[in-house]
């Protein structure tokens, strides 16, 4: 009975890891018109990412398991969330989730980039574009590992010593978000989220967010926050249109 | 069949014994840490045999490096034993503990260079406590206690006592399945707590008949004992060990005290594992099955 339990347990893996291959669908897009942004006729929304409530306190990271990232910081809270003075919530990615017409949109040239700095990701939350070059390095004189939990695109884990190389890597599918981690460091985290089109934006220190150039139409504008989910607005904008549209999450 | 009692050779078991509940707590480590992924390469680290040990890199290759010692040691503990006297049971259950620790290791290799699926990851906690099983068995195989001879003892309960020891084992061992796969995130934890009750009214069933009907047998008394003692402390380590996950669920990093409990959880679980295993050995060694039990006269102690 043992025998056939521990025969089991050792298919298990395998069996469940086969049945889970190959069900990522790639879109083709290539067959697709190419789309550019409209700067001249295209519409803008933009809006605020709203904060009602007390705003939590974050923990302070624990940085004692590695002295040199120890060293760099004085007391350094977690960047889960963090609310701005003027009541707007930062590190929010926004994005037209659905309705846009199908067009293939290329991809900036300008590369992205993820550095490892503090023993802390920079930027915590960023958006890139299909097929665009993310560049990760390691500002750090420690190791990292650079873990992306990709469920879309394939997920990949590497290490990144101190003045190693720095990384360049593409995704290939959309993926809002994405978390980047360090496991060496388990308080490091980022979200790198990936779009098949150009109109996206993190909120900054003021909570606002810009889309600009958008195609007239309706959309559904979703709010994405690492601890508060998600949130969707229905918006409907005609050419050179400005749109305001704001989202609020609360304690 | 009993062969010549070994001291060194039962030393040595205990000491693979000692060094194996070592790596299930420095696996536990690496697990409650977060540091599974912190070496993303396997075999090497850092594509060193020995990287800078800071921040997690410390549990995930201080595991490996313990894993490769517990290695080690069972490929010795085989060839003594298939050098000894030993019956060739006994001979053969060091060979499949050796063939168990390279699965094991090829199963830490895999779960690291796939990163961390559940499946994998879950079955090399599994055959993490039944190897340290194996190991467990391998010390009283080898000790004077046992190399003294059975002591056969009468069942005529209405449930055959061989039947529901042998079944204990293989009900713990889906109990730490269910575990392991809740703490790798591929079913919810309310399966395990479930079956944690269940997994105590079976052990509270075996140990009380044990305890009631062969209280003078040395060998089960001491093993019912030690497998209800481990049992609660399971219970209650699990309780801990929940309530304290419950507790830092925002936290951004791992919390101590939640590293803490769910290590020891992790440690007495596979005590838990090994004491039913050997409760299983002693029954099956010691108990006889007697049809036609009566009700004034189902147990029979045999002098």
């Amino acid at each position: 009975m043992k025998r056939w339990v521990g025969g089991a347990l050792l298919l298990a893996p395998l069996t469940w890891l086969y049945s889970c291959s190959g069900s990522e669908s790639r879109s083709n897009t290539a067959a697709l018109p190419l789309a550019q942004v409209d700067a001249t006729n295209g519409a803008t929304i933009s809006g605020k990412v709203l904060f009602t409530g007390a705003a939590p306190v974050m923990p302070v990271i624990d940085m004692s398991s590695n002295p040199t990232c120890e060293r760099q910081h004085g007391e350094r809270r977690a960047e889960i969330v963090v609310v701005n003075p003027n009541h707007t919530l930062r590190n929010t990615f926004v994005w037209i989730a659905d309705g846009l017409p199908k067009a293939r949109w290329q991809a900036p040239s300008a590369i992205a980039h993820l550095d490892q700095k503090g023993c802390t990701y920079q930027p915590h939350v960023q958006g890139i574009m299909v097929g665009q070059t993310l560049e990760i390095s390691n500002s750090d004189p420690v190791n990292h590992n650079v873990h992306a939990e990709s469920r879309v695109n394939a997920a990949w884990n590497e290490s990144e010593p101190p003045r190693a190389e720095t990384r360049l890597k593409r995704f290939q599918e959309q993926e809002v978000l994405i978390p980047v981690s360090c496991s060496v460091h388990p308080w490091m985290r980022s979200y790198v989220g990936v779009v098949a089109h150009p109109f996206f934006a993190v909120t900054g220190d003021d909570g606002s967010f810009s889309l600009r150039g958008v195609p007239p139409g309706t959309y559904k504008l979703e709010a994405v926050h690492e601890r508060f989910g998600r949130k969707q607005i229905s918006v409907t904008v005609a050419p050179q249109q400005s749109a305001v549209v704001d989202f609020t999450y609360g304690s | 069949m009993a062969a010549k009692y070994q001291r060194g050779l039962h030393r040595f078991a205990l000491l693979l014994t000692g060094c194996t509940l070592l790596l299930v707590v420095a696996g536990a480590m690496v697990t409650s840490k977060d540091a599974g992924l912190s070496v993303p390469d396997w075999p090497l680290s850092y594509g060193r045999l020995m990287p800078p040990m800071e921040g997690n890199i410390f549990y995930e290759h201080g595991h490996r490096m313990i894993a490769t010692a517990v290695g080690l040691l069972s490929i010795a503990m085989a060839v003594w034993l298939w050098r000894s006297a030993s019956p060739r049971w006994l001979k053969i259950t060091g060979l499949a503990a050796v063939g168990g620790v390279i699965a094991q290791g090829v199963l830490g290799g895999i779960t690291v260079l796939w990163m961390l699926p559940p499946a994998v990851s879950s079955s090399h906690a599994c055959l993490a406590e039944l190897f340290f099983s194996t190991t467990v068995a391998i010390a009283v195989f080898t000790s004077r206690g046992w190399q003294a001879g059975a002591v056969p003892v009468e069942d005529r309960g209405l449930l055959p006592l061989r039947f529901v020891a042998l079944f204990l084992p293989v009900f713990v061992l889906f109990q730490v399945a269910l575990g392991a796969t809740a703490r790798h995130k591929a079913i919810g934890s309310i399966y395990h707590i479930a079956n944690s009750a269940l997994v105590t009214s079976a052990v509270l069933y075996v140990t009380l008949r044990i305890l009631l009907h062969f209280a003078k047998h040395d060998a089960l008394r001491r093993s019912a004992i030690v497998m209800l003692v481990v049992t609660f402390a399971q219970v209650f380590l699990g309780i801990a060990a929940y309530m304290s996950r419950l507790a830092t669920a925002d936290a951004v990093q791992p919390i101590p005290v939640m590293v803490t409990f769910t290590v020891m959880h992790v440690a007495v679980g596979a005590l838990t594992m090994a004491a039913s295993v050997l409760l299983a050995i002693q029954v099956c060694r010691n108990v006889r099955r007697v049809a036609a039990p009566q009700a004034s006269a189902r147990y029979v102690t045999v002098s």
